[in-house]
């Protein structure tokens, strides 16, 4: 059994929040840096460039890459045989985000409840998922995601018939859709099987996942190239004023479903593209 | 392209020559102002009540910034999506307000609104530092109590931004995808 302390917690994911909101992921900023160069158009190269010089001012003065900080979102992945001592293991990630918040001068975008509205002051609580595992580990996936890029999210449920040609449609509409409000370039994020509920946890994880990391299934690495290539000839381009760039990756997961059923969902993460592994 | 320099606070002579895909750095005073303040915004107009400040000739920036650090003069403020802004713009654009800041499409009665009369510039979305930078002073002129989205007067050094709707019915948004799928064919 390993014990893991509560205030170890706290203090790991508070400096996770301070860090992946003014130092943005090297994979995603590398992957800007590439598709600067690549980008023809004037108006496009340049708001590549700006993009990548705000990333870089973040990083030195730290200061916030981004106003929205977002809401914070936690994939958990815990040993069975891991304890810990002091707390519960939720409180000890909203008290990390908590203190983080206040601290970096971040913004407090979390409300109590969608009737009511009343900022909680401390962007908490944070949208934690458990992931049950078989050894001593204890890794926190922290998120920080922005709304206008949440905003532009969408699952629907097809049925078996609709194919992965339907699946590509809907995906490619869902980016028409939401064309600048995102803040192009955008990373797609694409949950594919399961069932509802499952579907759009896959896309999350999906929009978060690291850049560099390279899909196991061919079958869906092959989708996903296919699938950049096809967002980026849509040309709605950096910011929506046309280019190249529209998107950084398409990534996709994907789980087992029912007979009757294709459930696909689109998460939606913008460049300000906002993760950091906490390992305990 | 050439960098457009402009000084608040606006006229109908300094705005007709700009074209949508103009880039612009912008200087002077503007105003901040988001979903909940234009709500109150709007509920004075209402009443036939006076707005924080007079909207004649000025820009509002749809903007949340980040709480201001000490020894900074703001915070991080990118643009946030202005659509959430459209039922309450034309209002104000009938009282004066001849600019907006914000980023992604604006709905037809919006661009209606703006023909003739005002100009909707986009701000870098996400560019929230860099653009913090270029805000030498700031003070919260009214609702304190929306926090992030008090109304803001603030001072700003060649705010970079780029013209997506001109007062000739123009739409970068529109024009600028097509044209980069006619040129590349
Ligand atoms: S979509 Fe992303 S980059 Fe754009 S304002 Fe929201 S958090 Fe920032």
């Amino acid at each position: 059994m390993k014990i893991v302390k509560y205030e170890d917690i706290v203090l790991k994911v508070k400096l996770a929040c301070l860090q992946m909101t003014t130092d943005l992921p090297q994979d995603v900023q590398n992957k800007l840096e590439m598709m600067a160069m690549q980008e023809d158009g004037q108006l496009a190269k340049q708001m590549l460039d700006i993009i990548i010089e705000n990333a870089n001012i973040a990083r030195q003065e730290n200061r916030p890459m981004c106003q929205d900080t977002g809401m914070v979102v936690c994939f958990v992945k815990m040993g069975q045989n891991i304890q810990i001592e002091g707390g519960l293991l939720a409180d000890a990630i909203n008290e990390g985000v908590s203190l983080g918040y206040e601290e970096g001068y971040l913004r407090k975008s979390v409300v109590n409840n969608p009737i009511d509205r009343i900022n909680t002051l401390d962007n908490t609580p944070a949208i934690i998922h458990y992931d049950i595992v078989e050894d001593d580990v204890l890794i926190i996936e922290v998120a920080a995601k922005g709304f206008g890029s949440e905003n532009m999210s969408q699952l629907k449920m097809f049925p078996p018939a609709a194919g992965i040609a339907g699946m590509k449609e809907f995906v490619k509409q869902v980016v028409i859709d939401a064309g600048p409000n995102p803040c192009p370039p955008i990373i797609v994020g694409i949950g594919l099987g399961g069932d509802f509920e499952k579907a759009a946890l896959l896309a999350k994880k999906a929009a978060i996942r690291n850049l560099d990391e390279v899909n196991p299934n061919e079958k869906l690495l092959a989708l996903e190239k296919e699938l950049e290539v096809e967002i980026n000839n849509l040309g709605i381009g950096p910011q929506g004023f046309g280019g190249k760039t529209t998107t950084l990756k398409v990534n996709i997961e994907m789980f087992a479903t029912h007979i009757a059923g294709l459930p696909v969902a689109v998460n939606i993460n913008c460049h300000a593209a906002r993760h950091i592994k906490v390992v305990l | 392209m050439a960098t457009i320099k402009l000084e608040t606070p606006l006229t109908i002579d300094k705005i007709k020559d700009l074209h949508s895909g103009d880039q612009v750095l912008l200087s002077g005073i503007i105003y901040t102002g988001r979903d909940a303040a234009h709500k109150r915004f709007i509920e004075v107009l209402e009443k036939n009540e006076d707005l924080p400040f007079d909207v004649q000739g000025q820009v509002i920036y749809y903007v949340g910034p980040t709480p201001t650090k000490p020894n900074q003069a703001f915070g991080s403020g990118g643009p946030t999506t202005s659509y959430r802004m459209d039922a309450y713009t034309p209002p104000l654009i009938n009282k004066g307000l001849i600019g907006m800041i914000g980023k992604g499409k604006r709905n037809d009665e919006v661009k209606a609104a703006l023909k003739g009369h005002a100009v909707y510039f986009a701000a870098v979305g996400g560019a929230a530092a860099l653009m913090g930078k270029c805000v030498i002073k700031a003070e919260v002129i009214a609702y304190e109590d929306l926090q992030a989205e008090a109304v803001r007067r603030l001072e700003v050094k060649d705010l970079p931004l780029i013209v997506v709707n001109d007062i000739k019915g123009n739409d970068l948004y529109v024009e600028g995808p097509q044209s980069y799928l006619k040129e590349h064919k």
